[in-house]
């Protein structure tokens, strides 16, 4: 992974004390609440309903074991000895004081970390399929991209006030496991027919309450004039993005309103005027941070069949089936570490479980982890035979639940419990969903399935991919929880639909079961809930759900 | 209001002439860029020195061919969140290769400076009491960066080059 050198570690030294000052002119009362606000959340710092609330960078989810050690520290002196995986594959403390924060940012940068553009209107953090540099459908490490991004993106003085804040996800597998077309920017490294690499460059996606799926403005950019091109389009976005209304500001709008080719004209015109300038990075510099992405000394020995790893033991068979990916690598297998025990709230871990995690990987995984955007962690490198060894701690500290991509693996926002912006709690939601489903069996039974919760219309929770999506809203002083049915993130990527009126919190988790049992009952053999519902539509599902109404 | 300009407090020469008052025979002004439009000749004619104000909204891309006119260009920031005036900046300086004052007026403050320092505003006008230690602290928090804008000074792959070539 990426290692600071000398100038990384200055310039994060820099930005710690700039902040300290900030928060001491904020403490004495020089800066009003109102001007202390960007300069916060442009350090991750948000005012929460109970306290401030710090998200801390993992840039596009890649994490060392001194990292999370760290975070688990972190945990323990400044939180209540646990931290929150975000859809971001950031982590999050909620129980923060403004005070500790300058101190709390210095042990960061120890380990080369940082909370810069975790929020606020720029340019955020960079995410990442969540296996790259480890999967077998792997085109190009996406990483090396990445890391340049957010080297370019860090405290960019043209593009730190934007309309709005802005998101870029980059994958460079053939599935897409980064959700790019819900993105401001999705980049999908590809090869072109020459052979050479580069990427589809795809504009203008985004949930919120204006759910967009994201357009191609280019087919294929060569990857060394990646930073041209990103400039380019940021330049237009933020000369004309609208900045009338917070709601019709994020790159979407402006995409929608001039239409994806008159986009990619101005685009176009402005990178033929930036482009072979000194933004390109020189190809000496993308080759040292290539190096630091280069493959880990895997043993060529190890290619063992997974089928050897399987001990009779069912339980490990099953986290074998669910949560066990091909690796490029012969011998080798990535291991998703779900975070989604029964009853528990999504991504939650704690101190304990992080220092666990961080032995694994540093005994197992190369000393690597991710963070996914689905809120779980991975060790992307583990030999097949190590496997049943990482199963039995991780089930022996509550973290081998095998339910990754099932009903259970739920993606849900903090929801009225933390956030300050919620109409309604969705965590309750998604522990009585899991609680209900808390079988295996039944899970599996079930199969693929992605079921999103946002507890408010912001849809940080990802409710509009989710092929079950639950919207919580506030109906005259009353949770009630809308369902959407048929998103998903992927290639294939599309935004839910409305299956009917909301329920009220005590009938949300029963109308999930009915959309369960209206999907059992009409399955064909084999055939995926999404796939299912493409073939049957919202009918079916409408007609049971509401049938007593 | 004071300007801070190349790191000194500077008195302001400059008078910012209304769009309906009456230019003063003499001496630098300031004007809109409606009023560049419309009395073009008549402020060419001019022999005192010319600035411009232009709104965060406005394109210099429109008077590209009239920027020899101005000594002065004025980026008006109606709010700091306004972020659309640093683009203004960099294209003037690095596409048009403007070398007068670019200032920087309107909602201008000290967590700011460097934002616009970078994008290659020379001039700040600030409120009364920002004292010229904060803006000279405020420009120099940061000083290693990984974009190469306006004045390039500092950016990571040359210092990353310059290492290299020392080794």
């Amino acid at each position: 992974m990426y290692r600071y050198d000398e100038f990384d570690h200055a310039f994060v030294r820099q930005r710690v004390a700039q902040f300290r000052d900030q928060v001491a002119r904020r403490m004495s009362g020089e800066l009003s609440e109102d001007e202390f606000k960007p300069l916060r959340l442009m350090n991750g710092l948000y005012l929460q309903l109970h306290a401030y609330m710090l998200r801390v960078a993992i840039p596009y989810g890649v994490l060392s074991a001194r990292q999370l050690r760290c975070l688990a520290d972190i945990s323990r002196r400044y939180d209540k000895g646990y931290g929150h995986i975000t859809t971001r594959q950031n982590i999050q403390f909620n129980w923060i004081k403004l005070s500790d924060m300058a101190d709390l940012l210095e042990i960061l940068a120890d380990v080369e970390m940082h909370a810069i553009q975790t929020s606020g209107n720029c340019i955020r953090n960079t995410t990442a399929d969540h296996f790259a540099g480890a999967a077998a459908d792997e085109i190009e490490d996406p990483r090396v991209w990445c890391e340049i991004i957010r080297q370019w993106s860090t405290l960019h003085p043209e593009f730190s006030f934007l309309p709005r804040k802005f998101k870029i996800a980059v994958s460079g597998a053939t599935e897409d496991r980064a959700a790019l077309r819900v993105h401001d920017i999705g980049l999908q490294l590809r090869h072109n027919e020459a052979g050479e690499t580069g990427f589809e460059v795809m504009v203008g996606g985004g949930q919120g309450r204006t759910p967009m799926i994201a357009k191609t403005i280019r087919e294929f950019l060569p990857k060394a004039e990646l930073l041209s091109y990103l400039e380019s389009i940021l330049r237009i976005y933020n000369q004309q993005g609208r900045r009338d209304n917070m709601y019709k500001a994020r790159i979407k709008i402006l995409v929608h309103e001039l239409g994806a080719e008159n986009l990619a004209e101005l685009v176009e015109a402005e990178w033929q005027q930036v482009r072979e300038s000194a933004i390109d990075l020189p190809e000496a510099e993308v080759a040292r941070i290539e190096r630091y992405f280069a493959p880990p000394p895997f043993e060529v020995s190890a290619d063992a069949d997974l089928d050897a790893a399987r001990c009779g033991d069912s339980e490990f068979d099953m986290w074998l089936e669910r949560n066990v990916n091909a690796h490029k690598q012969p011998g080798y297998a990535i291991a998703t570490i779900s975070l989604k025990p029964a009853g528990k709230p999504p991504g939650d871990i704690t101190a304990e479980q992080m220092e666990v995690v961080a032995d694994l990987a540093e005994r197992f995984s190369f000393d690597e982890l991710r963070a996914t955007h689905q809120q779980n962690l991975v060790l992307p490198h583990v030999r097949k035979s190590d496997l049943f060894e990482v199963w039995q701690t991780l089930k022996a500290h509550g973290l081998a639940s095998a339910n990754r991509g099932l009903i259970n693996d739920i993606i849900a926002c903090p929801g009225m419990d933390f956030c300050s912006l919620a109409t309604a709690r969705s965590l309750p939601v998604a522990k009585e969903i899991s609680t209900r489903f808390a079988d295996i069996a039944y899970q599996q039974d079930i199969g693929d399935l992605r079921l999103n919760i946002s507890g408010c219309i912001n849809a940080c929770g990802h409710h509009h991919v989710g092929h079950i999506g639950i919207l919580g809203l506030d109906k005259r002083g009353e949770e009630s929880y809308q369902i959407t049915l048929g998103g998903r993130s992927d290639k294939n990527a599309a935004i839910g639909e409305i299956v009917g009126p909301a329920f009220s919190a005590d009938k949300i988790v029963d109308a999930v079961e009915t959309v369960m049992l209206t999907y059992l009952d009409q399955r064909q053999s084999g055939e995926a809930f999404i796939d299912a519902y493409a073939r049957m539509g919202r009918e079916p599902f409408k007609e049971r759900l509401y049938a007593n109404n | 209001m004071p300007i801070i300009k190349n790191g000194t407090v500077v008195n302001d020469e400059w008078l910012s002439v209304d769009d309906d008052a009456a230019l003063p025979a003499d001496g630098p002004v300031i004007v809109s860029l409606s009023r560049w439009q419309s009395e073009t000749d008549l402020l060419r004619a001019r022999t005192a020195p010319l600035g411009l104000l232009v709104e965060s909204h406005e394109q210099i891309a429109d008077i590209e061919t009239d920027l020899s006119a101005f000594e002065l260009i004025a980026l008006d920031f109606p709010t700091f969140r306004d972020g659309r005036p640093y683009s203004t900046a960099r294209l003037l300086r690095e596409r048009y290769g403007f070398s007068g004052e670019l200032r920087a007026v309107g909602d201008v403050a000290r967590d700011q400076f460097l934002f616009m320092h970078r994008c290659g505003f020379d001039a700040f006008q600030v409120e009364d009491g920002t004292g010229l230690e904060a803006w000279l602290r405020a420009v120099s928090e940061i000083t290693i960066w990984y974009q190469p804008t306006g004045n390039a000074g500092g950016t990571l792959s040359i210092l990353r080059d310059q290492l290299q070539a020392a080794e």
